[in-house]
């Protein structure tokens, strides 16, 4: 548990939550963020490959993977109930 | 004039996107031509050029197909080429007169973040909004007229796969071509970027074009230098000094202002993408779960996932063996019927026995596994196209990862399983440079479809046709056993030089899931006719020549050992017949005492039992023939380094004679069994049975399971490849690397190989 929530490893399959931080190397950020995934993305948490490496996470419509090394040091907070009306 | 003229009518137009939106399939849609698509990203790694079908005849239209890119920051060798050709950075590519964005429909969001960074680049860009059908299928309805509104560029719907949209698309590029040349657009950005952003762009864009240099839109050019590290490169070397030092204070004064140069470009962009996606996508249908995810929940099940994943593994190579069987024999007869109606055509003698021995012996023996070769490559073409390549990364990330590679790794090495050619060019799309180099080095480990008929005919010549545990084919096992053993090998000599020679990071794998595609008919169809064609131009080619040069070799210098033999023949007729023949008469005896005697079922009399005699004879008097051969003499040179993996000079032979292509050993095995034996004969479907029938100078079998397995083993690790070669060359720029790959190979080929024969002796296998 950090100030910023919690790791995305800790979640669950199937869990909705929204990036809250990503303490990686700047490198590493920029990547993720060019694919969509930027603080205040929702993203899902699909579930953990077979060898419990890595996870597959769905985000922006579209299936990603990403290591589990990388996954404990993204943070998330549980997301903002859209209103959808 | 003229030729001015000439010139300028032809243009060029790119495809771009990201991975696996479809634009290889647009390509070939708009070209007429093959490249290969398939359902995972990184396909295409290199760039391929095609003329447009359809245009007017005073314009030359040229298409060119880019590897996909998530943006103009690439992470490795096929992403930078996009950036390098809509940059104008490569030299042989004129200026592009339009850009086609493929933009996957169902994944529209981040397509839209590398289009919009397209457009921007300023040139005439056309939109083709591919996929629609999967759109569609998520529920999902795009509102073409409002996109094309938002970007200020026009959209094409389509759905490549079923040609749908081709029209449209050729039509606009056609017309987007015939206007008046329009010089590179300063347009503004879509970006809604914090006010203190705007003078710090303005100014570089100033000095960008004060300088000259500019070849895309300055403003889009200046965003890129300011945000990417690696764009603006180091100092004086992509750009002047003056640009490199203004970006420097520029980024300082927005890091001063409380902004982040590295990402609020990449946040701004996607905000203005999240509106574009408000505005035009309505979801009419809430689709929980695709067909797609359904699927999933299975193939990448904790449990599941894993046994259907070697469940697949195991069906591919049982089926290999099974269901090519039929068509296998069938080809080996019709090659069999051939060469018996050449042989009873053609007068005996030096013409006939180079085409029957030498040309359709030895090509015969490779053309009958096309059908395995085929298969297998049906389950790779299945593979690639529903898109479980992705899933098979998925699962095996980990385990690759224990040996410091990462799951985007796994997809050159099963490439590999039909060829490693195309598995080497496959590394490209891996980051790290280091384990490119690594995934080079064992690609070759993966069993490549030349080796099917060597691991095939060894197979059924030394293992026996046994069914173990009620089901599967021992010979099966040991197919898919050889693969393992390769694979397992790859992976720990992945270890050792990750530990040692190649140090260094894994960088982060991030891979997409593509949705599983439905593969159609036509592709895979064109995947195994093209297959087919390498096939049989190998064939062709370099088997054909060198199994010719391969006869001479066996048949020249003719040793004269006749009379020799027939000493002995003389003596062996006179003293049970009790006649006095005379050598000169030999030849007319022998055939009369064939014509004349009749075999009756189980009766030996005194004739067949000297017929029988008189051919092992023969038998011998080919062997000492073919040993003093130059093939022979040559086979006998290596054998001192071979023997002590329990092969013989012949098998030697084979295994020179394939030091360029693989498959060569079966062929040359067949050339060598049938200029030895009597080549009325030789047909092609025993030659697992000449294989049977070589003895050992002691009078043993050569061919036992323990042999063939050393041989096996042998043709796992040696890197008989010219074409392998050739590329790893081409790949590494390295000398170095690519000889040492060779010998390393090799080294692993004879100490295994050894190691099986001895450790194997020792412990009573022979
Ligand atoms: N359902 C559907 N599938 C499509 C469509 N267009 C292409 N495909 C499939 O999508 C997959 C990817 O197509 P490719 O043409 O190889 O994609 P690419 O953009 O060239 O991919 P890379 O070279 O890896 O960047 C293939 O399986 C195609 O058959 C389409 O409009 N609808
Ligand atoms: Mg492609």
């Amino acid at each position: 548990m950090t100030a910023t929530g919690q790791s995305l490893m800790q979640m669950a399959n199937g869990t909705k939550c929204m990036i809250a931080a990503i303490d990686l190397s700047s490198e590493s950020r920029e990547r993720l963020f060019e694919l969509g995934l930027l603080v205040g993305t929702t993203i899902e948490v699909v579930r953990y490959a077979p060898l419990g490496d890595p996870v597959e996470i769905k985000v922006r419509g579209y299936r990603l993977m990403i290591p589990r090394s990388e996954a404990e040091r993204i943070f998330v907070v549980p997301p903002i109930v859209e209103n959808k009306g | 004039m003229e030729e001015g003229k000439a010139l300028t009518n032809i243009f060029y137009v790119a495809l771009t996107g990201n991975p696996n939106c479809g634009k290889t399939t647009v390509f070939n849609a708009l070209t007429g031509l093959h490249a290969k698509v398939g359902n995972y990203p990184g396909v295409t790694v290199e760039r391929k050029e095609g003329k447009l079908k359809g245009t007017p005849p005073d314009k030359q239209i040229i298409i060119l197909d880019l590897p996909g890119t998530y943006s103009f920051s690439p992470k490795s060798l096929d992403e930078q080429v996009a950036r390098d050709v809509l940059f104008n950075r490569i030299k042989d590519i004129p200026r592009l007169s339009a850009v086609v964005v493929i933009v996957d429909a169902a994944n529209l969001q981040r397509n839209l973040y590398y289009a919009t960074e397209v457009i921007e680049l300023g040139y005439p860009v056309i939109i083709g909004l591919n996929m629609m059908d999967v759109a569609a299928e998520n529920g999902e309805i795009v509102n073409i007229e409002k996109l094309s509104r938002h970007l200020n560029v026009p959209v094409i719907p389509m759905v490549a796969s079923k040609k749908e949209g081709i029209t449209a698309l050729r039509q606009a590029v056609i017309e987007q071509v015939s206007r008046p040349a329009k010089l590179i657009g300063v347009i503004p950005l879509f970006l809604n970027l914090p006010d203190y952003y705007k003078p710090e762009i303005e100014n570089i864009a100033k000095l960008l074009r004060e300088c000259g240099n500019a070849q895309v839109n300055p403003y889009s050019e200046a965003i890129l230098t300011i945000s990417d590290e690696k764009a603006l490169g180091e100092r004086g070397k992509n750009y002047p000094e003056a640009i490199y030092d203004a970006v420097h204070e520029a980024r300082k004064r927005i890091e001063s202002a409380g902004g982040d140069w590295k990402t609020d470009i990449i946040g701004a962009r996607y905000e203005f993408i999240s509106d574009i996606n408000t505005d035009c996508v309505t979801q009419i249908l809430n689709v929980q779960e695709t067909f797609s995810d359904k699927l999933d929940r299975v193939l990448t099940h904790r449990i599941f996932g894993l046994i259907i994943f070697f469940l697949i593994m195991l069906l591919m190579f049982q089926s290999i063996f099974r269901l090519a069987k039929l068509p296998m024999d069938l080809i080996a007869s019709g090659i069999g019927s051939v060469n018996s109606y050449v042989v009873e055509n053609m007068p005996p003698g030096a013409l006939t026995s180079l085409i029957t021995d030498g040309v359709i012996a030895g090509v015969g023996a490779v053309i009958v596994f096309l059908p395995q070769i085929l298969l297998l490559f049906l389950f790779l073409s299945l593979l690639e196209d529903t898109g479980y390549m992705s899933r098979a990364a998925f699962i095996m990330d980990r385990l690759m990862s224990k040996v410091g590679l990462h799951g985007k790794s796994f997809i050159p090495l099963l490439s590999s399983f039909a060829c490693a050619v195309p598995g080497i060019m496959a590394t490209r799309t891996i980051e790290s440079n280091k384990d490119r180099l690594v995934t080079i080095l064992i690609a070759p480990l993966m069993s490549c479809s030349a080796r099917l008929p060597v691991y095939a005919v060894l197979i059924s010549a030394c293992i026996p046709d046994i069914k173990v545990f009620g089901f599967f084919k021992l010979q099966g096992l040991t197919l898919m056993g050889a693969y393992l053993f390769g694979i397992i090998l790859a992976l720990v000599m992945a270890l050792i030089f990750k530990k040692t020679i190649l140090k260094g990071e894994i960088p982060m794998l991030l891979m997409e899931l593509p949705p599983y595609k439905r593969p159609t008919l036509w592709t895979i169809f064109r995947h195994l006719w093209d297959r087919f064609v390498i096939f049989m131009r190998q064939a062709g080619t370099i088997i054909l020549g060198v199994n010719i040069i391969l006869w001479f070799l066996m048949s020249y210098p003719k040793a004269n050992v006749e009379t020799r033999f027939n000493e002995s023949r003389v003596e062996i007729i006179n003293s049970t017949l009790g006649v006095s023949l005379t050598a000169d008469k030999i030849n007319d005896f022998i055939e009369q005492l064939k014509q004349n005697t009749k075999f009756t079922n189980g009766v030996e009399t005194a004739e067949t039992k000297l017929l029988s005699e008189l051919k092992s004879i023969d038998k011998e008097e080919m062997s000492e023939w073919l040993s003093n051969s130059f093939a022979g003499r040559l086979g006998r040179t290596i054998e001192p380094i071979i023997k002590p993996l329990g092969f013989d000079w012949k098998i030697g032979i084979g295994i020179l004679a394939s030091f360029a292509s693989r498959e060569t050993f079966v062929s040359t095995m067949a050339v060598i069994y049938s200029v030895e034996s009597d080549a009325q004969e030789g047909s092609l479907s025993t030659l697992a049975n000449a294989f049977k029938e070589q003895k050992r100078s002691d009078g043993t079998k050569l061919f036992t399971p323990l042999t063939g397995l050393s041989l096996i083993v042998f043709y796992i690790c040696a890197l008989q490849c010219a074409a392998t070669i050739v590329v790893v060359g081409r790949e590494t720029r390295s000398w170095k690397w690519t000889t040492f790959q060779w010998i390393y190979l090799g080294i692993l080929a004879w100490t295994l190989s050894f190691l099986v024969w001895n450790v194997g002796r020792c412990l009573g296998y022979n």
